[in-house]
């Protein structure tokens, strides 16, 4: 299950970075999306993986009879979701300004902050 | 009395809340904004004071003992870290009554402002590597909302290419983080640092600690993943520019000498090597590109990456002396820079423009603004008697301990550079006439404007002032510091030794 898993990660993060590699925002947006979820994935296979035993204890017992699911990557990847989430809203929100005010989404003609002229010199020749 | 710990990042918290909901209240927000800094520069001082006398200060939160529950810790390096911080907020935050117009205002611009500082606080005083990452992303959404604030094309675009690297090097630290806690099965750093040296698999180890690199190198802004910083820094209003410059690389920086020194305990091996030609090429293309450039604002962000290389060649270079070079170098860039920032906004608002080639005759005009520009500009340089000779000193004097005589000559090829750019800003905006002759003297500010945009800087100037002619003492507590991370038994003790009760 690990090894299904280790490939699947690999493979989002394969196509996570080819669409990062793109011009267009849009894309590479999306790319950080499966990226993250390729992190998150990473983090649940890491955290070992036990099927179909959940991290329960019985009544009357301090700790669990049997080998049980570890709890502590899953709330790790809720933590982590919800902030990617946030992040990733926040990314999509901007991008779309930035098509409106920019009214373009090639980062090649994004140019504004950074022109492409030359620095002015200080002082004028004579 | 370790309680204290938490109050960095909750007076910030609290303090983001009330201005938020306070935000049709400029007045009240500008109270409660300045109020919660002056707070939070009380605690830091109280902790920093407790670190002094008592060592490592440790809490636990919720009373679950570490490695269960998450641990805050403070060292020496986090007490002087979380100080500078509040120093910088404090300045920033008074600056910032009049730099601040009231749309931004409007928008919640103290709210970001107080979280930010709560990110910073935050992940300097946690010591849980999950909780570092939560601090981060706390930290990053502030200054993703505090560049774009008030939606300006150039703020889109410098703030497009920012969340675009930043979120890249959030995925690496998440990712890493995920794999050590497979590797290890804990993300406590005091336990971490006891389980890595039993982990006998040097080449997972070499990985993560390159995934490191990267997720921190991008946020510290080091060579070759730096170019986000000089392509938006300029684009906000010169009070976010002065923060972000004063901390958030820093917290970078900050981030990476814990790891290399308390989770990654070995002072050598591919790591070590890979920060050390970081450093350098840092320091080299940083400073390349501030002497190219003619934008005030241009020439210090570039001058920030270019300074990150020095704090990264002290922990590369990994002696006691090294590391209390970086130490020292870390508190006198952050005040200098940030001070840097400060002169720019004042010089903008006097004669009208950042770029060099627009402007002129400030020294004239107001000879105070451009002493105390002389002040931080000059230190920057490493010029003595002012703190930044001291900085460069102490590094230059630790690679020359360990024969790495070329590092030493960078770091003072570097060092000229600097100088190089400073003379351009100190010749075209200070002492060549204004190409107008529109340069407004700071008597034309009102009373208000004047104080609150003058307080700060010279504040700032005092310090760098003070650690340069008296640097013996914190000369001392810096190799004081680098001892403590160099060795960190009592941070080890303070997290896991169970409380007596």
């Amino acid at each position: 299950m690990e090894t299904a898993l280790a490939m699947v990660v690999g493979i989002l993060i394969a196509t996570g970075v080819y669409l990062m590699l793109a011009r267009n925002l849009l894309r590479y947006l999306f790319g950080l999306i499966l990226l993250s979820n390729a992190a998150n994935l990473a983090i649940f296979t890491a955290g070992r993986l036990t099927r179909a035993s959940p991290p329960l204890i019985p009544e009357g017992l301090q700790a669990p009879e049997v080998a049980v699911a570890n709890p502590l990557p899953q709330a790790l990847i809720l933590t982590a979701i919800v902030i990617g989430f946030g992040l990733l809203a926040f990314a999509l929100a901007l991008i779309v300004r930035a098509y409106r005010q920019l009214g373009t989404l090639d980062a090649d003609t994004m140019r504004v902050a950074e022109p492409e002229t030359k620095p002015k010199r200080g002082r004028k020749r004579s | 009395m370790s309680w204290l710990l938490a109050f960095p990042f909750l007076l910030p918290t609290l303090a983001a809340l009330l201005t938020f909901l306070a935000r049709e209240r400029a007045r009240l927000a500008r109270v409660l904004s300045v109020g919660s800094c002056g707070l939070l520069l009380l605690v830091s001082l109280a902790i920093f004071a407790l670190v002094e006398s008592e060592g490592v200060l440790a809490a636990q939160m919720g009373g679950w003992p570490a490695p269960f529950g998450i641990t805050l810790v403070a060292d020496r390096l986090s007490a002087v870290m979380l100080l500078v911080a509040a120093v910088v907020g404090l300045t920033v935050a008074v600056f910032a009554l009049s730099d601040i117009d009231p749309l931004h205002e409007q928008l919640g611009f103290y709210s970001y402002f107080q979280l930010l500082l709560a990110g910073v606080c935050g992940s300097f005083v946690t010591g849980d590597l999950f909780n570092l990452y939560v601090w981060f992303e706390v930290m990053l959404i502030a200054s993703f909302a505090l560049l774009v604030l008030g939606g300006e094309r150039i703020q889109l675009d410098g703030g497009i290419k920012y969340v675009a690297m930043n979120l890249v090097s959030t995925l690496l630290m998440l990712t890493a983080i995920g794999l050590l806690y497979g590797l290890t099965g804990t993300l406590n750093m005091a336990q971490l640092h006891l389980a890595l040296s039993e982990v006998d698999n040097p080449l997972a180890l070499d990985l993560l600690a390159v995934l490191f690199i990267c997720a921190f190198g991008i946020k510290a802004a080091i060579f070759p993943l730096f170019f986000w910083l000089p392509a938006s820094y300029h684009a906000p209003p010169v009070a976010v520019t002065a923060v972000f410059a004063g901390l958030l690389t820093k917290v970078g920086v900050y981030a990476l000498i814990r790891t290399f020194t308390l989770i990654f305990p070995a002072g050598d091996g591919l790591a070590h090597d890979i920060l050390l030609g970081a450093a350098l090429l840092t320091m080299l293309t940083g400073v390349l590109g501030a002497a190219a450039h003619y934008e005030f604002r241009k020439i210090l962000a570039f001058h920030i990456v270019s300074q990150i290389g020095f704090l990264i060649l002290g922990l590369a270079l990994h002696s006691p002396l090294a590391l209390a070079g970086a130490v020292f170098y870390m508190v006198h860039n952050i005040v200098a820079k940030t001070n840097l920032f400060l002169i720019s906004g004042t010089a903008q608002r006097l004669t009208g423009s950042f770029e060099l080639a627009e402007i002129g005759g400030l020294y004239r005009a107001s000879p105070l603004l451009a002493a105390l520009f002389f002040i931080a500009a000059f230190s920057l340089a490493g010029f003595p008697p002012l703190s930044g000779f001291w900085a460069k000193f102490l590094l230059i004097k630790a690679s020359l301990d360990q024969a790495a005589y070329w590092v030493a000559g960078v770091a003072l090829i570097t060092g000229a550079l600097t100088l190089f750019s400073m003379s351009k800003i100190w010749a075209e905006a200070f002492w060549k006439d204004h190409p107008a002759n529109a340069c407004a003297g700071l008597a034309t500010l009102s009373g208000a404007d004047r104080l609150q945009r003058l307080l700060p800087v010279v504040l700032l100037a005092l310090i760098t002032v003070a650690l340069g002619f008296a640097p013996e003492p914190f000369i001392d507590f810096s190799l004081a510091a680098a001892a403590q991370l160099l060795d960190p038994g009592a941070y080890l003790a303070a997290v896991l030794t169970p409380p007596a009760d």
